[in-house]
């Protein structure tokens, strides 16, 4: 009889995490920004149907990157417990520092034990509030630890080139259709430095639009919107892009 | 528990298995206990009063359809509250009015709310005009113990049908039996005199402006004949509730709207104390 191999803890671990990041880093990219009115949600997703950005309650959205069947598990997840929340409390109870919790619960247990396959998803859970201070932002990676991020978060497969590029030109008091520019200029970016231009048929964008006046403050930005948000950004881009390039 | 994460803080099981995108499914397999239809319920002896709502009106008109209600709850012969809300959206499209005990006929409410919004989040899409109406029809159905206990709620449901552009009206009994109204409906103790007085004033081609005078004039009769509905109120700035559901969405009419077109109705009554009269033949 074969005696098994030992593996030590540190391997162990560190192979499931490099089996996630690698599936992760397999998708595209969605980017989350803080802007005047709230928070805009951007990502790369030719489909209309398989989302990657969705609501989970009145103040609160959803955006993840990675294996489609275990983020739409984790979403419908988040879905029942905010509602079964609300419904036994009161809505204003439900929290996305609270669903950020379970999910970084949900996802640690599930890494660090062995018998399950580590999710290979990368979570963004984000909740507008009243002023922009008050927004909350928090990025779940694989292994269930939580990130409390401001302004500009990227996830996916480019996300430490395209988190640094947006580090660097977003600042507070943005309007959308400014946000939304930087935003899809990010996702273009290539790894080689070739830039592409997406296009309004390419793009999932919804917003948490503080100054909604319905309760539930998500809302998907398509079609003409879309397009003629892009458009007035690259006409506004194209007058400030010179004084841009010189600094 | 409430909240479903067990000593780990992860979330259970049931949260991650896929299944139903109705929240009722889901509670009836989570957490049986919170469903109204399930809890148990004491041995009544004699009548029990309770706070109950009374007289919900609907009327279709040609841009959509209007969902109206007194402000009165009462207990026996006591009003209860003079001020209670009856008329809530139940989502974008759609309206729901209740009449019946009040407090169960409010959680009613409130989970067919969310029974609407958590189908749209988990699908993506919006259920059918005919599919919420069928909800409605079982969340009913599940209070029929109580019902029968003397506790019954009855709903009016209203809403604007986007497939077929129109707004269209279904009413219930109290063992969820749903059947769609043409034109108008009413539900609650003074449903009679609102939908006879409705009948004498209700033209299919009534402007918005119309048929909420026609719906005014109709709760007025209510109030009129049965004492547990409630007029217009305005020394202390209570009128009824009047919602309006269009290819729009819903809207609920302000107090200053409804107190204006309500105060004309009043004035006219001062005229002739039955209303407006129809022509004999």
């Amino acid at each position: 009889m074969s005696t098994p191999f030992y593996v030590s803890p540190q391997q162990a671990m560190a192979d499931r995490a490099e089996y996630a990041r690698k599936g992760i880093a397999r998708g595209r990219s969605v980017v989350v920004l803080q802007y005047t009115d709230g928070i805009v949600f951007v990502a790369e997703n030719p489909s209309r149907a398989l989302h990657k950005v969705s609501e989970i309650y009145d103040r609160i959205a959803f955006a993840a990157v990675g294996k489609y069947n275990e983020f739409e598990n984790l979403r419908i997840g988040g879905v029942r417990y905010a509602d079964l929340r609300g419904y036994t409390y009161d809505r204003e109870d439900v929290t996305a520092r609270g669903l950020a919790n379970v999910y970084a619960q949900t996802l640690g247990t599930i890494f660090s034990s062995v018998g399950e396959k580590p999710y290979e998803v990368e979570l963004i859970v984000a909740e507008v509030g009243a002023a922009p201070e008050d927004d909350q932002i928090y990025r779940l990676p694989h292994d269930g630890s939580i990130v409390d991020e401001h302004g500009a978060v990227a996830v996916g497969g480019n996300s430490d080139q395209i988190g640094s590029y947006l580090d660097q030109r977003h600042r507070d008091g943005m309007t959308l259709a400014e946000a939304l520019a930087l935003a899809v200029e990010s996702l273009g970016r290539d790894n080689n430095g070739s830039d592409r231009q997406l296009t309004a048929e390419q793009l999932e964008v919804a917003v948490l639009d503080r100054t909604r006046p319905q309760q539930r403050k998500f809302k998907r930005i398509l079609g003409r919107q879309l397009s003629r948000l892009l458009e007035t950004e690259s006409a506004a881009t194209t007058e400030t892009d010179d004084p841009s390039d010189e600094d | 528990m409430a909240a479903g994460t067990y000593g780990t803080g992860r979330l259970p099981a049931a949260f991650l298995t896929p299944g139903s995108s109705s929240f009722l499914d889901f509670l009836g397999d989570h957490s049986p206990e919170l469903l109204p239809g399930n809890r148990a319920l004491p041995e009544i002896k004699g009548a029990v009063e309770l706070p109950h709502g009374t007289t919900i009106v609907a009327a279709v008109f040609g841009g959509g359809v209007i969902l109206a209600g007194d402000r009165r709850a009462t207990m026996g012969n006591v009003i209860a509250q003079r001020d209670i809300e009856k008329v809530f959206p139940a989502d974008e499209f759609s309206a729901v009015g209740i009449a019946g005990t009040a407090g169960l006929a409010v959680e009613m409410v409130k989970l067919f709310q969310l029974e609407l919004e958590h189908y749209e989040k988990i699908e993506g899409a919006t259920l059918s005009l005919e599919g919420k109406a069928n909800r409605l029809s079982t969340m009913i159905r599940g209070n029929l113990g109580m019902a029968l206990q003397g506790l019954a709620v009855v709903p009016l449901f209203a809403g604007y049908d986007t497939e077929r552009d129109k707004g269209r009206i279904f009413s219930y009994d109290v063992t969820g039996g749903r059947s769609e109204e043409t034109g108008f409906a009413a539900t609650g103790s003074g449903s009679v005199y609102a939908r006879s007085s409705l009948k004498k004033l209700y033209r299919h081609d009534l402007t918005e402006q119309q048929i909420v005078t026609a719906v005014l004039q109709a709760l007025y009769d209510a109030a009129d004949d049965d004492s547990a509905t409630g007029g217009p109120d305005v020394s202390r700035r209570i009128y009824p509730i009047i919602s309006v559901i269009t290819e729009e969405g819903f809207r609920r009419l302000a107090d200053a709207e409804v107190s204006e077109i309500a105060r004309s109705v009043l004035d006219g009554r001062l005229e002739h104390p039955d209303g407006p009269q129809a022509q004999v033949l």
